[in-house]
């Protein structure tokens, strides 16, 4: 399989990977994919009082184009409200990872595990809401 | 001299040819170029006089008689003689056949051929080690069972079958029995006179000779009868006609000698290598041999790596070659049928390397391999959610993974 330098870049030198306090109110965890799958997906984003991701993490069990997808979505969400991260797409993913059709569902698994983490967090400050 | 990268530990794939060997056969090919069947010049007679030491090469190595060799062109092309040659000729006796999940893809297709062909085959499972059972075994037998065909060592997980108790339960009920030993010349000792076993496939590239080239060891006493797959000018007793390439039995021949000589000293060389990559390997967490340890070729090792995924596996290897239990097919990886047959799952399957240890291997060379692997490992799981939710006691095959 040949990769694209764009993945090979992030596979060798992931960026943002690690761990937020899942606990943290400000902090949304997506977990998507399965491991009999292939692949695995955790996406952490943290938002400031603005409503601005102003960290995210991620940690990927999968080939080196979902590990590549993930960390590319990182960089990409940070310093975003949540409706514009909302707008990424799988297709700008695997536009700018130049995946091949074959990989495609890696920059879907993505796109999801952004969806899965606001959805996380928005469900955290509705509760916190009605808390309050 | 520095190494060449990648590190080669893929001899159960291929090994080169011994520098011995390559000089052997050079001569074969320029000046002695002549036909083994042409009877009537020296340039015949030579070239039939090396087919011949080269066959009492291969007889001496398994101690059989020169005799009962024929020369093919692999051991692909041996198991498919010995599988299809006897179930044709003994088709009278009865239709059905017997062999076992983890065996080459040659010999499982061969049998599902047959099948295509109205026979009926049993695939037997393994146990965990990889071992046959002999009571399923016999359980299989029925009295309108022809032939079975069992591996001496698998070429995945290095394993050994008892092919002495095999071939004798064989006997008893007057099964044809057929062995492709293709990973096991030069590695343990092979006894024809004592096994029970009537048909021996062997290649000459996994030993150190060229590729292309096999034999088929066909018993005498009692006699074994095949009908031929390759019809012609009635070359090896007519069962399987085609010019000898002589240059590569030669090469055969040689290969096979060394290997008779040095095999001992080799895999006690090869046993200390192994057990120092092995204890190296064992110093990363998670990690799971497959396949049984003790009956076992020295020369393998093959090992999942629990919380890292295959493919991205490949990627962090890339300065060792070796084998993976993904067959990455361009649309999907599928894990290796022979760990799947011993009851791995498809993620252990995916993460697993088979390393192959061969002439050439050196200590530098196992020593690069494990530091190579705790830190590409270890890089994999630093990134991994799996490995993060081990490390958190989390039973990973209890959580509900959302389908996508
Ligand atoms: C167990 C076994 N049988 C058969 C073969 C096929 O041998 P050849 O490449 O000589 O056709 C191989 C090698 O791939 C093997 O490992």
């Amino acid at each position: 399989m040949a990769y694209s330098d764009k993945v090979l870049d992030h596979y060798e030198n992931p960026r943002n990977v690690g761990a937020l306090d899942k606990n943290d109110p400000q902090v949304g965890t997506g977990m998507v994919g399965a491991p009999a799958c292939g692949d695995v997906m955790k996406l952490q984003i943290k938002v400031n009082d603005d409503g601005i991701i102003e960290d995210a993490k991620f940690k990927t069990y999968g080939c080196g184009s979902a590990i590549a997808s993930s960390s590319l979505v990182t960089e990409w969400i940070k310093g975003k409200t949540l409706d514009q991260v909302m707008e990424i797409k799988n297709s700008d993913i695997a536009q700018e990872l130049a995946l091949p059709p074959v990989k495609i569902h890696c920059s879907v698994l993505a796109e999801d595990a952004i969806r899965a983490a606001v959805a996380d967090l928005k469900s955290k400050q509705t509760v916190a809401s009605e808390v309050a | 001299m520095t190494a060449r990268m990648p590190i080669y530990l893929d001899y159960s794939a291929t090994t080169p040819v011994d520098k011995r060997v390559a000089a052997k056969m050079i001569p074969f090919l320029t000046e002695d170029f002549g036909n083994a069947a042409s009877r009537s010049h020296p340039y015949g007679w030579t070239a039939e006089k090396a087919v011949e030491n080269a066959r009492d090469e291969v007889a001496k190595l398994v101690h059989a008689d020169p005799r009962e060799i024929v020369w093919t062109s692999g051991a692909t092309e041996s198991n498919n003689l010995a599988i299809k040659g006897a179930a044709h000729f003994y088709q009278d006796k009865g239709k059905h056949i017997i062999t076992m999940q983890t065996e080459h893809k040659a010999v499982i297709d061969a049998f599902r051929e047959l099948e295509r062909q109205g026979f009926e085959a049993t695939y037997l499972a393994p146990e965990a080690d990889g071992l046959l059972s002999l009571d399923k075994f016999r359980a299989a037998i029925r009295p309108d069972t022809v032939l079975a065909s069992v591996m001496l060592v698998n070429n995945e997980i290095g394993v050994i079958q008892d092919i002495e108790t095999i071939g004798n339960i064989c006997r008893e009920n007057g099964v044809i029995f057929h062995v492709d030993a293709a990973q096991a010349t030069g590695k343990v000792h092979i006894d024809l006179e004592k096994l029970p076993v009537d048909l021996m496939s062997f290649s000459a590239h996994k030993t150190y000779g060229p590729k292309g080239v096999g034999a088929l060891y066909v018993r005498r006493k009692p006699r074994v009868r095949l009908e031929a797959q390759m019809h012609g000018g009635g070359h090896e007793r007519g069962l399987r006609s085609g010019t000898l390439a002589t240059h590569q039995i030669v090469g055969m021949g040689e290969a096979f000698r060394i290997a008779r000589e040095e095999m001992d000293l080799e895999n006690a060389r090869i046993r200390r290598l192994r057990d120092r990559l092995l204890a190296g390997l064992q110093e990363i967490d998670e990690t799971y041999v497959n396949g049984d340890l003790k009956n076992r070729v020295p020369h393998n090792l093959n090992i999942s790596f629990n919380y890292v995924e295959g493919e991205s596996l490949i990627m962090a290897v890339k300065d060792i070659a070796v084998s993976s239990g993904s067959a990455c097919t361009s649309a999907s990886l599928e894990p290796s049928y022979v760990l799947r047959a011993i009851g791995r799952s498809d993620e252990l399957a995916h993460s697993s390397i088979r390393f192959s240890i061969g002439r050439f291997t050196t200590e530098e060379d196992v020593d690069y391999t494990i530091e190579l692997m705790k830190s590409k490992i270890g890089k994999l799981r630093e990134l991994s959610p799996l490995w993060e939710m081990h490390l958190d006691g989390v039973d990973i095959s209890k959580v509900e993974w959302a389908a996508h």
